[in-house]
């Protein structure tokens, strides 16, 4: 049984923390990974990063930016991750836009995954459609659990399809924003956590963007299964570098 | 099924286009993809559409045979003028077309993205005229270099905003507008400036600028007894006035199609925007097309002494064109359209816009026969260009 699956039978609510792999330093990839492990973190985005990162905000490009700069591709990233699971052995996925995974070829990128212990991936950028027509089968044939968004404009119609093809959790978009632009949650998003609760969805749901402290988190769990931090923690590696971790996850559990 | 050049009903043109887009978008485009077609055809649209194409802009622009060129280059040439529409430019084809569309659509605010700053005065001058909101995100670097452009956006009441990110130029640019749209979903219309983006937009965009061809038509048949011309020129950037220039000649393949890119510093040198030579099949803006982008699928940045040609990408029409034959691409240097375009100037009494000098260059590079008749899209007159052309030839 895939990670992911096994994770979302725990009975708890599930933090996932998004991070930019090469960042702040080019080898930091993996002693980021252990830290969050170590420090009580339940599933782990790794971030690819990419020049244009169009559902990015100024905190997750930036990072990217500077990931770029210290030389982080996807060759390097799986040469970093290679002996990952020898030490960590929490979900991992990850986490980047398609133009980087066309290139390096979808079937040979997948197959990496696999090889490095990849739970999962997340690609803002590939359709549905375009994956279901088209991807679907590699996909499954490594064994990799796609995960797709829904936003509070996404239609109830659409949220049934994208739940009906769905093997993992749905990645539930808080808000009409890009990543790292809101702080605290309303009465918007409050219904709208409460309408997808009501869909009785079969595949539990997991809140990102705007959580970046126990209140937010805490909103964001009431009705899902867990809540993804990315820039509030992209903010902290800034600040603080690979230490300290600890204290950041303390601060949201 | 009658083979076509033209888009097909999911969105593709052969390979390349669809809607690469995070969910985010995904209500916004699909409310424009749902209506796009269905507005343009009704009746009250096309009316108030071709009344500013008439009135406003200054339509239908000429097609005039430059006798003095065509001499020296023992050929018949023709410029199709669209640097004599109101804010000097072909841009303003689509930006009447699409301010149209957001009024239907009820949106009552508009952002767009800019290069040089063509697109952003086409935008800020349609939203002044309909007294819409306007938020155009341009690159910091371009906003240093255009100052002229930016003073005008301001003028026309437009919010000019510095896209800081990235390299902080035209591509960057692009992406902080379509940020503020997922930000802002339900009340903006986002005009895109060229033929590139998501579908719908390459393909309501080549609609909008197919405006040129439709008159192209009309207006050789009156001069040379002919609708078609042996050859149809225009430069690519983007690619929206070759889109226009194309459009109704796609799948009549006795016209041939010549497609002008800039070859920066030369097509070798690592400073360059010819993207059918350089570019590789991948993503950038929400479409499948041919990009500029480093081996490990990072965009790269383009170079060229024109601001409106130094896009990565192409829009996926002509990604298409190129990957078929249909269309033969030539890659010009700055120096030889630097010279081509100041060669109009003392020919015809024509300042052309350096993206038009591109495409005036493929005469040094191509021998056309002294019965061949030759189409050229001037896109643009060289006003804001200005600059640029004292630099160069320290006037």
């Amino acid at each position: 049984m895939n990670r992911i699956n096994q994770k979302l039978e725990e009975d708890k609510k599930l933090l996932s923390i998004y991070f930019t792999a090469g960042y702040p330093n080019i080898n930091d990839t993996v002693s980021v990974i252990e830290n969050l492990e170590k420090s009580g973190v339940d599933m782990i985005e790794i971030g690819l990063p990419f020049s244009d990162p169009l559902a990015d905000g100024p905190t997750i490009q930036s990072s990217s930016t500077k990931a770029l700069h210290n030389g982080m591709t996807s060759e390097r990233l799986f040469e970093q991750l290679k002996d990952v699971r020898k030490t960590v052995s929490i979900p991992l996925i990850i986490m980047g836009y398609f133009n980087p995974m066309l290139q390096y070829g979808v079937e040979e990128f997948c197959k990496k995954c696999q090889e490095v212990g990849i739970d999962g991936l997340i690609i803002p950028d590939l359709p549905v459609d375009v994956y279901n027509d088209n991807y679907k089968s590699i996909f499954e044939k490594y064994g990799l659990i796609n995960v797709f968004l829904i936003t509070p404009q996404t239609s109830e119609e659409r949220i049934r399809f994208i739940d009906s093809i769905s093997k993992g959790f749905i990645y539930m978009v808080s808000s009409a924003s890009v990543t790292g632009s809101q702080s605290g949650f309303g009465a918007i998003q409050t219904n709208y956590f409460e309408r997808i609760a009501e869909m009785k969805l079969k595949n539990p749901q997991i809140v990102g963007f705007g959580i970046s402290n126990n209140e937010t988190f805490t909103q964001a769990t009431k009705h899902a299964k867990g809540a993804i931090i990315g820039s509030a923690f992209v903010k902290h590696l800034t600040t603080n570098g690979v230490d300290n971790i600890e204290d950041f996850v303390n601060t949201i559990l | 099924m009658k083979k076509t050049y033209n888009i097909n009903e999911k969105g593709y043109y052969g390979e390349f286009g669809g809607a690469y887009i995070p969910e985010m978008l995904y209500p916004n485009v699909e409310e424009l993809r749902q209506n796009y077609l269905k507005i343009m055809a009704e009746p009250s649209f096309q009316e108030e559409f071709n009344a500013l194409l008439k009135d406003y802009v200054g339509r239908p622009s000429p097609l005039y045979f430059a006798k003095r060129l065509s001499e020296k280059y023992n050929t018949k040439i023709y410029l199709k003028r669209e640097d004599l529409n109101h804010t000097g430019a072909h841009k303003i084809n689509n930006t009447i077309g699409q301010i149209l569309m957001a009024k239907r659509l009820g949106k009552n605010r508009i952002i767009a993205e800019t290069g040089a700053g063509q697109h952003g005065v086409a935008t800020a001058t349609v939203c002044a005229l309909m007294g819409i909101e306007c938020i155009v995100y341009m690159g910091e670097i371009d906003i240093a270099r255009q100052a002229p452009n930016v003073a005008r956006m301001k003028m026309l009441g437009a919010t000019v905003v510095p896209a800081l990110s990235g390299s902080r130029t035209l591509k960057d640019a692009t992406n902080e507008a379509i940020r503020d749209w997922i930000n802002n979903p339900v009340d903006t219309h986002y005009i895109i400036g060229s033929v590139v983006g998501p579908h719908p937009y390459p393909d309501m965009v080549a609609k909008f600028q197919a405006v040129v061809s439709e008159e192209i038509k009309r207006q050789l048949l009156e001069k040379e007894g002919t609708e078609d011309p042996t050859y149809l020129v225009a430069c690519v950037g983007g690619g929206s006035n070759a889109a226009g220039t194309y459009y109704h000649y796609l799948d009549n393949e006795a016209v041939n199609i010549i497609a002008v890119e800039a070859a920066g510093l030369g097509v070798d040198s690592g400073e360059s925007a010819a993207t059918s030579v350089l570019g590789k099949e991948g993503i950038i803006h929400g479409s499948k097309t041919l990009l500029m982008q480093t081996h490990d699928g990072q965009i790269t940045e383009p170079y060229s002494i024109s601001a409106g040609l130094d896009y990565p990408g192409v829009g996926p029409m002509h990604a298409n064109l190129y990957k078929t034959g249909r269309a033969e691409f030539i890659a010009i240097t700055d120096d030889d359209a630097m010279k081509a375009g100041l060669d109009l100037c003392k020919l015809e009494g024509i300042i052309p816009a350096i993206e038009s000098s591109h495409a005036l260059a493929v005469f040094e590079h191509k021998i056309f026969k002294p019965d061949d008749i030759v189409v050229l899209n001037l896109s643009g007159r060289g006003d804001k260009d200005l600059q640029n052309y004292i630099d160069y030839f320290k006037l």
